[in-house]
C-alpha cells in the first residue's frame, strides 16, 4: 500500500514537471501551430539562470525564488526573440519550423557548452526542499517533488487566470478559435502571437527552475524532455489547457507504476503504445476545439 | 512504366527550366545518362582516385544517402515529415551485426559481448534466427518495413498527420534507443555491437574485401535511387505529390490517402533497413547513438540542404553535410555545431527546395535583372 501510494506520488510528480514543460508547448502549438524544438533550450536556458544566481547570490533558498521570475524573463525574452526574427516569416509552413527551431536549439545547446563547459553542473537545493515530509504510517514524500507540484498547480492556476480573465487572455484564446476573424476585428494578431510565445517560453524557464531541483544541468538537458512533452501535447489536445494537464498526470503515472513493475525502457515502450492505441480512439487528442476546417 | 508513355505530365511542366534552354532529349534518355555516369563515377572514378580509408568513408556517407532517398520520397514527395528514420536504419543495422556477432561466433557458441556481460547461459529465442543468412538478410529489409506498415496503418488510417505524425515518429526513435540501452545484456547497451570479424565468411579486416563493402554500398544506392525514380515518375508518385498538396481533394477524386502515404512510408523504412545493413559491415558498427533523436533529425537536415523534393538533391545533401562534418568537426568540434545549425536555420527557413533550387533561384534574379 505504501509502496503504491509512493510510486503514484513520483507518477504525480513526473506528471508535474511533464505539464510544466507541456504547458508553454500546448500553449503555442495551439495558437500558432508551430512545433518549437528549441522549447526544450528554453528549459535549459532557466536552469543554468539558478546556476548564474547562486553564483551572484549565497543563500540557495533566496536564489530558487529569485530565479524564478528571473528564468521565466530569460527564456520569455529568447522565445519572443526567436518568434520576432524567424517563426513569424513561417507561419504558412509549420513542418519546416519544426527543423528551423531544431537548427537554433543545435546552435543555443552549442552556445551554452561554450559558456559554462561541455560538463554537468550542479546546483545546491536549499535546506528546506531537501527533506521529506511524514504523511502516514512509513509514507513520506520528498519535499522537492511536493515543491514542484505546487510550482505545476501554480502555473496552471496562473496561466487560466490570465486567458479567462485578462485582456491578453481574451485575445488570446479569440486568435486560437479563428485567426482571420480576430484580425478583422481588430486584435494586433501579431503582437498577441509574440506575447504568446514570450509567456510560452517563459514556462519554460520556470521548468527548467523546478528540474534543478532534480538532478544536475548541462547543454543537452532538454532535448529528452521534450519529446514527452510534445507526446503530452499531442494527446492532450490543441487549444486546451484540460486536455494538457489530464495527460501529463496520467502519462506520469503510467511510466512510473509499468516502470516499477518492470524497467525504465519497457516502460517507455509501453507509453509509446499505449499513445498510438489511444490515437486510434481519438486521433484529434483529448479534448480539442470543434472547428469546420477540413485539415 | 508510365514514365515513357507521359513525358509532358504537369511535374516536369513545374519543373522545366527555361524555355531558352529546351532540352532536345527524352526523359528516359537523359535518366539513363544520368546513370551511367553515377555508375562511372562510383565504380571508376572514386576507387581509382581515393585512398582506402577515404573509400571507406565513402562508403559510410552512400550509406547515409540511402535513408536520404527514402527521406526524399516521404517528405519531399508525399510530405511525410519522418523524424524516425533512424529506427529502420537502426532495424536494418541491428538485423545484420546481429547476424555477423553469431557468425563470427560460431555455432552454440555465445555472441563476445554477451559471454562478457556474463548473464546469459544461452542465446535469447530471438537472436536465433538470426544465424541463418537466409532468415536474416531479408529481415534487414523486411523487418523495418513490417513496423513501418503497422506504425503507418494504424497512424494515417485514422489521419494522424504533419506535425502530429512528426511527433510520434520521433517518439518511436526516442523508445527504441531507451529501450535497446535498458536491455543491454542482449543487445550491447550503449556499446551497440562491434567488433566484427568477418563478413560472410570474408575478413573483414583485409582492404580489398573493405573495397568489396564499398562496391556493395555504391551498387545498392543506384539500385535505390532507380526504384525511387520509377516510383516518382509513375501514377502512384503523381498521387503521392497530390497527397502532399491536397490530401482531401484526393480523398474527394476517389483515392485512399492512407494508402498512399503508407507505400511512401514503408518503401522509405525499407530503404532506410538496407542503409543500416549495409552501413554496419562498411563502418563495423551500430549502436544507439547512430539512430536515436539527433541521428535521426540529421537525416532530415541532409535532405532538405540538398533538395527535398528532387531525386538526386537529398543523396548529395547527405554525402555533402556528413563530409563537411567529417572534415570541420575534427578540427573545430564547436564551429561545426554552430555552422550546423545556421546552415539548417538558414536553408530551411529561407531556401526550402535546398541547395537543388539554388540554380533555378539564381537564373531568376538574373532574368529580372537583364529584363
Amino acid at each position: 500500500m505504501t509502496v503504491l501510494v509512493g510510486q503514484l506520488f513520483t507518477g504525480v510528480s513526473i506528471g508535474a514537471v511533464l505539464l510544466l514543460i507541456a504547458l508553454g508547448l500546448s500553449l503555442t502549438f495551439g495558437q500558432m501551430g508551430v512545433i518549437n524544438m528549441a522549447h526544450g533550450e528554453f528549459i535549459m536556458a532557466g536552469a543554468y539562470t539558478v546556476y548564474v544566481l547562486q553564483g551572484a547570490i549565497a543563500g540557495a533558498g533566496v536564489s530558487l525564488l529569485v530565479a524564478l521570475p528571473v528564468a521565466f524573463l530569460v527564456a520569455g525574452a529568447l522565445g519572443a526573440a526567436l518568434e520576432y526574427l524567424l517563426i513569424r516569416r513561417l507561419y504558412a509552413r509549420p513542418l519546416d519550423t519544426l527543423l528551423v527551431t531544431w537548427g537554433v536549439s543545435l546552435i543555443l545547446q552549442q552556445l551554452a557548452r561554450d559558456i559554462f563547459g561541455a560538463p554537468n553542473v550542479q546546483t545546491r537545493a536549499p535546506d528546506w526542499l531537501t527533506g521529506n515530509v511524514p504523511v502516514f504510517g512509513d509514507l513520506t514524500l520528498s519535499t522537492n517533488r511536493l515543491f514542484i507540484l505546487g510550482l505545476a498547480i501554480l502555473a496552471v492556476a496562473g496561466l487560466t487566470l490570465v486567458l479567462r480573465l485578462t485582456p491578453l487572455g481574451r485575445r488570446i484564446r479569440a486568435v486560437v478559435q479563428n485567426r482571420d476573424l480576430a484580425e478583422v476585428s481588430g486584435i494586433p494578431t501579431g503582437r498577441v502571437d509574440r506575447l504568446t510565445f514570450f509567456i510560452g517560453s517563459g514556462l519554460a524557464g520556470v521548468a527548467g527552475v523546478a528540474l534543478t531541483l532534480l538532478g544536475p544541468i548541462g547543454p543537452t538537458m532538454g532535448t529528452n524532455l521534450i519529446i514527452d512533452a510534445f507526446l503530452v501535447v499531442v494527446v492532450g489536445g490543441i487549444g486546451t489547457l484540460k486536455g494538457g494537464v489530464i495527460v501529463a498526470f496520467v502519462l506520469g503515472t503510467l511510466q512510473s507504476l509499468v516502470e516499477y513493475t518492470t524497467t525504465l525502457s519497457v516502460a517507455k515502450v509501453v507509453v509509446f503504445v499505449a499513445i498510438v492505441g489511444f490515437l486510434q480512439w481519438r486521433p484529434q487528442g483529448l479534448f480539442t476545439l470543434r472547428t469546420r476546417s477540413l485539415a | 512504366m508510365t514514365a515513357t508513355t507521359a513525358p509532358s505530365t504537369p511535374d516536369t511542366a513545374a519543373r522545366a527550366p527555361t524555355p531558352q534552354r529546351r532540352r532536345t532529349l527524352g526523359r528516359p534518355a537523359r535518366a539513363a545518362i544520368g546513370f551511367a555516369s553515377g555508375a562511372l563515377l562510383l565504380f571508376a572514378l572514386a576507387p581509382s582516385v581515393l585512398s582506402d580509408f577515404r573509400l571507406s568513408l565513402l562508403a559510410k556517407y552512400l550509406c547515409l544517402a540511402m535513408v536520404a532517398v527514402g527521406i526524399g520520397l516521404a517528405w519531399g514527395r508525399g510530405g511525410l515529415l519522418t523524424l524516425g528514420q533512424g529506427v529502420f536504419f537502426g532495424l536494418g543495422g541491428y538485423a545484420m551485426a546481429m547476424h555477423m556477432k553469431l557468425a563470427d561466433a560460431g555455432p552454440a557458441q555465445l555472441p563476445d559481448f554477451m559471454a562478457l556481460y556474463g548473464q546469459l547461459d544461452e542465446l535469447p529465442w530471438w537472436w536465433r534466427p538470426f544465424a541463418s543468412p537466409w532468415f536474416a538478410l531479408p529481415a534487414t529489409v523486411l523487418l523495418p518495413m513490417l513496423v513501418a506498415f503497422l506504425l503507418g496503418s494504424l497512424v494515417f488510417r485514422r489521419r494522424v498527420r504533419g506535425a502530429y505524425f512528426a511527433i510520434l515518429s520521433q517518439a518511436l526513435a526516442a523508445a527504441l534507443v531507451i529501450f535497446l540501452i535498458g536491455q543491454q545484456g542482449t543487445t550491447g547497451g550503449t556499446n551497440g555491437l562491434t567488433d566484427f570479424q568477418g563478413f560472410f565468411g570474408y575478413d573483414l579486416d583485409d582492404p580489398v574485401n573493405q573495397r568489396m563493402v564499398y562496391f556493395i554500398v555504391a551498387g545498392g544506392l543506384l539500385l535505390l535511387l532507380a526504384l525511387a525514380r520509377q516510383l516518382m515518375h509513375s501514377r502512384y508518385g503523381e498521387l503521392l505529390v497530390a497527397v502532399r498538396d491536397g490530401e482531401e481533394r484526393v480523398r474527394f477524386l476517389g483515392h485512399n490517402p492512407a494508402t498512399v502515404k503508407l507505400v511512401a512510408y514503408v518503401v522509405a523504412a525499407g530503404m532506410a533497413g538496407l542503409a543500416g545493413a549495409l552501413f554496419v559491415p562498411a563502418v563495423g558498427i551500430i549502436n544507439p547513438a547512430l539512430i536515436g533523436v539527433v541521428p535521426s533529425i540529421e537525416f532530415v537536415v541532409g535532405v532538405a540542404v540538398g533538395g527535398r523534393a528532387v531525386l538526386l538533391g537529398p543523396v548529395l545533401g547527405a554525402v555533402a553535410v556528413a563530409w563537411a562534418r567529417t572534415s570541420l568537426s575534427e578540427e573545430f568540434p564547436a564551429a561545426w555545431t554552430y555552422l550546423q545549425g545556421l546552415l539548417f536555420v538558414v536553408v530551411v527557413a529561407f531556401l526550402p527546395g535546398g541547395l537543388a533550387a539554388l540554380p533555378a533561384l539564381l537564373r531568376r534574379r538574373r532574368g529580372e535583372v537583364g529584363t
